[in-house]
């Protein structure tokens, strides 16, 4: 079975305007469960030939999930998926390509060994027997290039692409398969903009070929430009569908983020002290960042915020000794801990835990905690050195459970299950323990990368909350973001990162998520 | 859904069935394939031979055991770090050869020798240790592969050994290393067993109870963590990897002086039998998860399926077929396992 989309414009313009149509596929009360919590709730979702469905909503509302589902990744724990009224199970992604759902997500998924053609038709059959037929696949990928606009080469190695080009190659990839239905996860991110505006142009002629495309982007004024109708998403739950022409931008932030500030978002306050971090024209290699300077003062939280791929991160990285400085000063306690024109250069994990910073990175499972482990071990582990824990060569057992009685009983879980292998547990819980690092060990300085990322309402509330209690007692923290409702709630004063450079830094007064959203999206989407 | 499923009563046997199984497949989970594999092994072996369960041939077992316990412990903390050590085999060779030709050397003829004994030692585990050294160094800080570290230290070590020796054992140690630390007792128990147990002793304090010990499980557990909480992550692995060539070469002088002869072809078979000890035992191939208690145990097993098969006069390339058999199925059900247990945990949703 395959997904038919009929080709004629006449037609589609009575579909858009008669919703009596037959949509291309429909989600039927759908939910999923993952580990016994629910992560979307009996949701509905449908997609009409030659529309632009978009869908918007908070990290963690559960589009990717959706997204997933569509794309056959995952199964529904239940509820029915349609195509021409009829029950299917979309069992897998190869599943899903048959039926003529393609899909570009925000992860790359090209091989970088191989040239852009091989890659463009990488798992389809294209081939006569058992050899490739080349030379038709140089003419496909060529006038698959061009009908796009892209300006690349069909035998240009992946590898030696920019980010930019590699997701053009990967929407030409999802493209060339002529699908009914097209998802488009956040296409916009790497790209300039001119090249946005060209995938706008290659949206639109999707559009008038009759596909379906679903489009998913943080920002507004992209989905205002494209869409015909706008799903909203919070915590798994779909708030509404519109037509985007019937509502305003001010409503659709409202839908998605509204309701919640109030009661999740924890007033902190801050106590700002002397200076204790300051960074100045730091510029970092193999990174984008150039001559950056910021500073953190004590009891205070500053967030740095930027999209995907701005360098907000190495910048945070660099402090903690985990990226390569090309050149500028950081000052740390009143002590320059880097400096290379004086050969001064402290920048070591160990160095900066022992002055009281601690860096939490985003990826928790490849970087953050050792999931083969148990919580104490986890927890302890950056802080072994300290006299409760060990004398120097022993560890002190004793010292450990004690330590570890306080800190079940500050991240509110059993005192039995310690001794839990972080495997078993839950996301959130993980990101939890990785926070209790810093219950253990003097920290003054938190270094927290996307903290929130990936969990559950409940565990983000408790995240913020122990934001709040590290604040209160004095810390400091720097906070790398790029949910900008985190960001407008929960700073004091925030630094904007826009491709390696600081674009401004916003007062506490003048931070709203308006305006950082004004700030991205003047400099990232030029919109025509 | 419009088909309802059709609700069938289960019989009495049903029940008591799934019962069993599901007790069954919890002491798995819990335990993992090793004791099934002992108790098989035990089993079998006594029934197919009546001299297997007798004191003399228990006593055998644990004699011979102990040298691959030593070099199964040495494994185990290589691997425990992500690695592998493929040159315990010429280590052993190495260090039979330096302490037999330094001894040899040393010795008069005449007295009791126990200054050579001990410099020929001291020689012995000095070799080894280098070796270990120059392994530990070549994967922490010039980032070799360790599989590739140590294949490639095999075939050095073994033409040194071999040029030392020109490949002829070597005579001429005195006669009271033999006597001792190759054929001695005390209260009835072999010297090899009264070494290898305070060694048991000694790296289970110091994996369980050192810094360095929970250093190198994180380390293999994820080596970016570790390097991130502030770990010398390339020092402790060099220790991990000498300290493991250290107890390498414990096992090779006592095998050593059970054989009364230094030799360049010593140890082939020990880089398998330690592997295959450690995943037998549980130890992860991705590092940092193992238990000493369960390699010993391994190791142990290893030498009574060995035993049996010898009482069953089973032919020694049969043998060998057996023990790589056992690797293998012991890596498929440790995965069978890992499945398992997480179908277990989704069964009974979320805790915490």
């Amino acid at each position: 079975m395959k997904i038919t989309s009929p080709h004629s414009q006449a037609h589609l313009d009575e579909q858009i305007h008669v919703r009596n149509a037959k949509p291309l596929i429909h989600l039927q009360g759908v939910s999923k469960d993952y580990f016994g919590s629910t992560v979307l709730h009996q949701l509905d979702f449908d997609i009409y030939a030659g529309e632009v469905h978009a869908l918007f909503g908070e990290n963690g509302a559960g589009k990717s999930t959706l997204l997933k589902m569509i794309t056959g990744d995952i199964q529904p724990s239940s509820g029915d998926i349609l195509i021409n009224d009829e029950r299917v199970k979309i069992a897998s992604v190869h599943h899903a390509k048959e039926l003529g759902i393609s899909a570009v997500f925000q992860e790359y998924t090209l091989v970088p060994q191989l040239t852009v053609e091989e890659n463009l038709f990488l798992g389809s059959n294209l081939s006569s027997g058992i050899f490739l037929q080349k030379t038709k696949l140089r003419q496909w990928a060529k006038k698959t290039l061009e009908r796009l606009e892209f300006d690349l080469e069909p035998n240009q190695l992946v590898m030696h692409l920019s980010h930019a080009q590699q997701r053009m190659v990967e929407i030409a990839k999802a493209f060339h398969s002529k699908p009914a239905i097209m998802i488009l996860d956040e296409p916009t991110a790497a790209l300039s903009g001119r090249e946005t505006k060209q995938l706008f142009a290659m949206i639109d002629v999707l559009k008038n070929e009759g596909i379906g495309v679903v489009y998913v982007s943080h920002r507004t004024s992209e989905i205002f430009r494209l869409s015909d109708r706008v799903s909203v998403l919070q915590d798994g739950h779909l708030v509404c569908t519109h037509t985007t022409s019937d509502i305003d931008e001010d409503q659709l932030i409202e839908l998605a983020f509204g309701h919640r500030f109030d009661s999740f978002f924890p007033t902190i306050k801050a106590n700002t002290g002397k200076q204790l971090l300051n960074i100045s024209h730091l510029s970092i290699s193999n990174s984008l960042v150039q001559d950056v300077s910021l500073t953190v003062n004590a009891g205070e939280i500053v967030g740095l915020t930027g999209l995907a791929g701005s360098g907000a991160a190495d910048i945070a990285r660099a402090c903690f000794g985990l990226n390569q400085i090309k050149s500028g000063v950081i000052t740390y306690l009143d002590d320059q801990v880097y400096n290379k024109d004086l050969g001064i250069n402290h920048l070591t994990p160990r160095a900066m835990l022992d002055r009281g910073m601690l860096y939490l990175p985003a990826d928790r499972r490849s970087e953050g905690l050792i999931m083969d482990h148990n919580i104490r071990q986890n927890i302890s582990l950056p802080s072994l050195s300290l006299p409760k824990f060990s004398t120097g060569f022993w560890v002190r057992r004793k010292g450990e459970n004690h330590v570890m009685e306080s800190v079940s009983r500050r991240l509110k879980i059993n005192q039995l299950s310690i001794e839990n292998v972080l495997n078993h547990l839950s996301g959130g819980t993980q990101q939890k323990v990785m926070l209790a690092k810093g219950f253990v060990r003097d920290v003054q300085l938190f270094i927290l990368d996307e903290p929130t990322i990936g969990v559950d309402i409940g565990t983000r509330a408790e995240i913020y909350r122990l934001m709040q209690e590290f604040c209160d007692a004095g810390a400091s923290i720097l906070l790398i973001s790029s949910d900008l409702s985190e960001v407008a709630n929960i700073v004091h004063r925030v630094y904007i990162v826009d491709r390696g450079e600081l674009l401004a830094e916003i007062p506490h007064k003048n931070i709203s998520e308006a305006t950082l959203s004004h700030y991205l999206d003047k400099r990232e989407a030029p919109l025509s | 859904m419009t088909k309802k499923r059709v609700h069938q009563q289960p019989t009495v046997w049903q029940t008591y069935l799934s019962r069993i199984v599901n007790f069954i497949a919890f002491l798995y989970i819990k335990g993992g394939v090793l004791p099934w594999f002992l108790i098989l092994a035990v089993v079998g072996f006594s029934f197919s031979s009546e001299y297997f369960l007798t004191q003399a041939n228990l006593r055998g077992i644990s004699m011979h055991a102990t040298y691959l316990v030593l070099v199964a412990m040495a494994q185990m903390l290589v691997m425990l770090t992500a690695g592998l050590d493929l040159s315990v085999g010429v280590m052993i060779a190495m260090t039979s050869v330096a302490s037999s030709l330094t001894m040899g050397a040393m010795w008069s003829g005449h007295g009791s020798g126990w200054e050579s004994i001990l410099i020929g030692c001291v020689v012995g585990l000095g070799a080894c240790a280098s070796i270990g050294l120059v392994n530990g160094i070549g994967v922490a800080w010039f980032k070799v592969p360790a599989f590739i570290m140590t294949l490639g230290m095999s075939s050095v070590v073994l033409g040194l050994a071999l040029s030392l020796t020109g490949g002829i054992p070597i005579y001429g140690m005195p006669p009271n290393f033999t006597n001792i630390f190759g054929y001695g007792g005390w209260a009835g128990i072999p010297v090899p067993i009264l070494v290898t147990i305070p060694c048991i002793g000694l790296m289970y304090v110091f994996l369980n109870w050192t810094r360095i010990g929970r250093y190198i499980y994180a380390i293999g557990g994820n080596l970016r963590a570790a390097q991130l909480s502030g770990i010398n992550t390339k020092l402790c692995i060099v220790i991990a990897y000498t300290t493991a060539a250290l107890f390498t070469g414990i096992a090779a002088l006592l095998i050593t002086a059970r054989l009364d002869t230094g030799e360049s072809n010593l140890g082939v078979s020990y880089p398998l039998l330690s592997i295959a000890a450690c995943a037998i035992g549980g130890v992860s191939l991705q590092g940092g998860v193992g238990k000493l208690h369960n390699v010993v145990l391994g190791a142990i097993f290893i030498i009574l399926i060995q035993n049996g098969m010898n009482l069953m006069r089973i032919n020694s390339y049969y043998q060998m077929v057996a023990i790589g058999s056992l690797l293998i199925i012991s890596i498929m059900a440790e995965n069978f396992r890992q499945r398992l247990v997480l179908t277990y945990k989704n069964k009974a949703g979320s805790n915490v």
